[in-house]
């Protein structure tokens, strides 16, 4: 679903380099996690495959399903099946939450040649999927993460991703700022999708989130690539002794 | 004090091409008007006053052309019930109009009421445009006082059950349209007036509004399409205590715009509040210029003004609130805001504040910003396309200053207005 050769990232504005040959792929069916020391790059892998401003691939590729991923913009990947869950989703004073899924559900579908969803049917299809989030009216009424908590906002981005029904989804960090029971919403969310045809890239810190949903397969990014892939049990190492072994280990 | 040379000869070039329409009850009004011209000379470059916007085309004998601008969308409250007072070239358009009888309102023309002997607008013509000479001098109202063409006054005296829309209509190419407007809203009494549609290739439009105590009124003003107009308004209001008057004006383009408020709250516990929205795209000038005196207890005043500016277009506001001395408990607020969507575009802003009470909240704040790029991307990475999710953004700028419009179906006919007109420039 997702391959990623080579990839080499840095900042467009400066001379910092920041993915150094990274490969990864994803198969379809499957949740790859991403673990790796703060600053390492996984972040920047999300932003670059998403599209955001500001970094200058020198060289490698990143396709979906076969597809170029690096020559589309944004909102082309968006329609083409990429997710970001943004691991700090954008406060947008104005512009309503409602009004904000609707257009993004309407323009994707638009993008795929496919019909606009009637008001009534995204009504009733958001209101089945916030519930099952606990998020609220009141919340989906609210202009876009604005005065949202920091959990609420986690969980506003599993609610785009539920109704966006994204082919592969980035998860950046979404269970940091979660308590205990939201951490288990959101795990339920996305189980939820899980899909022989939807690949998930889940990249976290902690063991906690992939006790609920469980990796096929854990990557260590560290120094901007992929130093090791292994099992679940990958995890529990990096949660039981941090990256120092690891990290001497490969280099 | 004599005038220097160049105005006083710009003055009487121009007052040389208008005659003062003769007799009635308000010809001592006009020739007061015409001294006050005479004495203060029109607007020119050098004056403070006019630093930011260049009158010249403004006080010219001749008024420039304009080529009729042909819309292709209905025109503005056209869904809404509604008394039209239609003005071609700024003169009064009977068959056009409805029937001006209304239950709680009396509807006479400024031209009729000249043929006049008495009438209660004698008492209000004029009037609030000469107190509103000082302490800044507005000579294009007083201008507009003595040649006013026609116009209409309005006597509010209870709750009319639609809105009053004075509707202008350009047909000639070379017009030159000056129309004096006077309100009066008793005790009580509550209306709304809508303004729209392009006037002439030149307009000169004065409003007096005198609200009594108790007494509301709202102005909703739709200015554009009409690329090549030129227009100055003034609009002046007298505010009595527990009054509320509430104003908002959409503009799209023009090459030149000048909306002057100059508002006094001069009963306690009123209210008043002047908003405008504007996108200009363009060869565009748009100049919204604010007075405020607070010169009561316990009054409120709002200025929100937002512009979004794109193309070369300019955007200028100056915005006063001055609060006398005995103007206890004061609430002021004033914003004005710009969005450059490029580099080419620029806002010009002299925000004011003079106090001399010493129990008032006053703030003000004024800035000039871009597109926000973080919420860009969020929007565009949701599957949003650019141009969409820079409108979305536009609109969520302009929001505060459409929200001051009370009524809702009002204030959503704007908003898809503003959406129509974005979406086509995307
Ligand atoms: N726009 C930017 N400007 C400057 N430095 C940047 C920028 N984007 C990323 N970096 C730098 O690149 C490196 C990788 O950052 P990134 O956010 O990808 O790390 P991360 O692995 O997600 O870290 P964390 O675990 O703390 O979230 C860091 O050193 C960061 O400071
Ligand atoms: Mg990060």
């Amino acid at each position: 679903m997702l391959e990623i050769k080579n990839l080499h990232v840095k900042l467009e504005d400066e001379d910092k380099q920041i993915l150094n040959g990274l490969d990864l792929t994803v198969e379809a069916g499957k949740v790859h996690a991403i673990m790796g020391p703060n600053g390492s790059g996984k972040s920047t892998l999300s932003y670059v495959l998403s599209g955001r401003d500001g970094y200058e691939v020198t060289e490698g590729s990143a396709t979906l399903e076969g597809e170029d991923l690096l020559e589309m913009e944004p909102e082309e990947r968006a329609a083409a099946g990429i997710f970001l869950a943004f691991q700090y989703p954008v406060e947008i004073p104005g512009v309503g939450n409602m009004t904000f899924l609707r257009t993004a559900m309407n323009s994707q579908r638009k993008a795929r040649g496919e019909e606009e969803l009637s008001a009534a049917d995204f009504l009733k299809m958001v209101r089945a999927k916030a519930k099952d989030l606990k998020i609220d009216a009141d919340m989906l009424k609210r202009p876009v993460n604005v005065g949202f908590s920091g959990g609420e906002k986690k969980r506003n981005e599993i609610l785009q991703m539920a109704m966006l029904e994204p082919k592969m989804c980035i998860l950046d960090e979404t269970d940091s700022g979660l308590d205990v029971d939201a951490m288990k919403l959101v795990a339920e969310g996305v189980n939820a999708l899980r899909d022989e045809g939807r690949g998930f890239l889940v990249i976290t810190h902690y063991q906690r989130l992939l006790d609920h949903i469980k990796p096929d397969v854990v990557h260590i990014l560290a120094g901007g690539r992929i130093v090791k892939t292994g099992g679940p049990e990958l995890a529990l190492e990096v949660e039981n002794n941090g990256y120092a072994g690891i990290l001497a280990e490969v280099s | 004090m004599a005038l220097a040379d160049v105005k006083q000869s710009a003055t009487e070039a121009r007052l040389a091409a208008l005659s003062m329409p003769e007799g009635g009850c308000l010809a001592a009004s006009r020739k007061a008007a015409l001294s006050r011209v005479q004495t203060l000379g029109l607007p020119g470059r050098r004056d403070e006053y006019w630093k930011y916007t260049r009158p010249e085309t403004l006080t010219a004998a001749e008024a420039p052309k304009a080529s009729v601008f042909a819309s292709d969308e209905a025109p503005m409250f056209n869904e809404f019930d509604r008394l039209q007072v239609v003005f071609v070239d700024g003169v009064f358009d009977a068959d056009a109009s409805d029937d001006l009888s209304l239950e709680g309102v009396t509807i006479d023309r400024i031209a009729d009421i000249c043929a006049q002997d008495i009438h209660w607008a004698k008492d209000l013509y004029g009037v609030l445009e000469a107190r509103g000479q000082s302490p800044v001098a507005r000579p294009l109202a007083a201008l507009n006082t003595a040649f006013a063409q026609d116009g209409v006054a309005i006597h509010v005296t209870g709750t009319p059950r639609k809105p009053i829309n004075l509707v202008y209509v350009h047909s000639a190419e070379i017009s030159d349209a000056i129309l004096h407007h006077v309100i009066r809203v008793e005790a009580g009494a509550e209306a709304t007036i809508l303004e729209n549609g392009p006037a002439a290739s030149r307009f000169n439009n004065c409003m007096e509004v005198d609200i009594a105590d108790t007494g509301k009124l709202h102005l909703v003003r739709a200015q554009g399409r009409d690329h090549e107009r030129r227009a100055v308004t003034h609009m002046f209001a007298r505010l009595g205590s527990e009054s509320v008057f509430k104003s908002f004006s959409l503009t799209v383009n023009g090459i030149l715009t000048r909306n002057e408020a100059v508002i006094e709250l001069l009963g306690d516990d009123a209210i008043a509040h002047v908003a405008g929205a504007c996108v200009g795209d363009g060869e565009v000038h748009h100049d919204d210029t604010v007075f405020i005196t607070h010169d009561a207890v316990n009054c409120e005043s709002r200025q929100v003004f937002k512009k979004v500016l794109r193309n070369g277009a300019t955007g200028v506001f100056q915005g006063k609130i001055l609060v006398k001395k005995d103007a206890q408990k004061t609430d002021g607020y004033q914003i004005s805001q710009a969005l450059l969507l490029d580099d080419d575009s620029q806002f010009l802003a002299k925000p004011e504040l003079e106090i001399y009470a010493d129990d008032v909240i006053c703030s003000h704040g004024s800035t000039t910003g871009a597109i926000d790029e973080e919420a860009l991307f969020y929007l565009r990475s949701r599957g949003i396309s650019t141009g969409e999710a820079t409108d979305l953004l536009t609109l969520a700028f302009l929001a505060e200053a459409v929200d001051e419009v009370e009524d809702r179906e009002m204030a959503d006919a704007i908003v898809a207005r503003l959406e129509g007109w974005l979406s086509r420039r995307r």
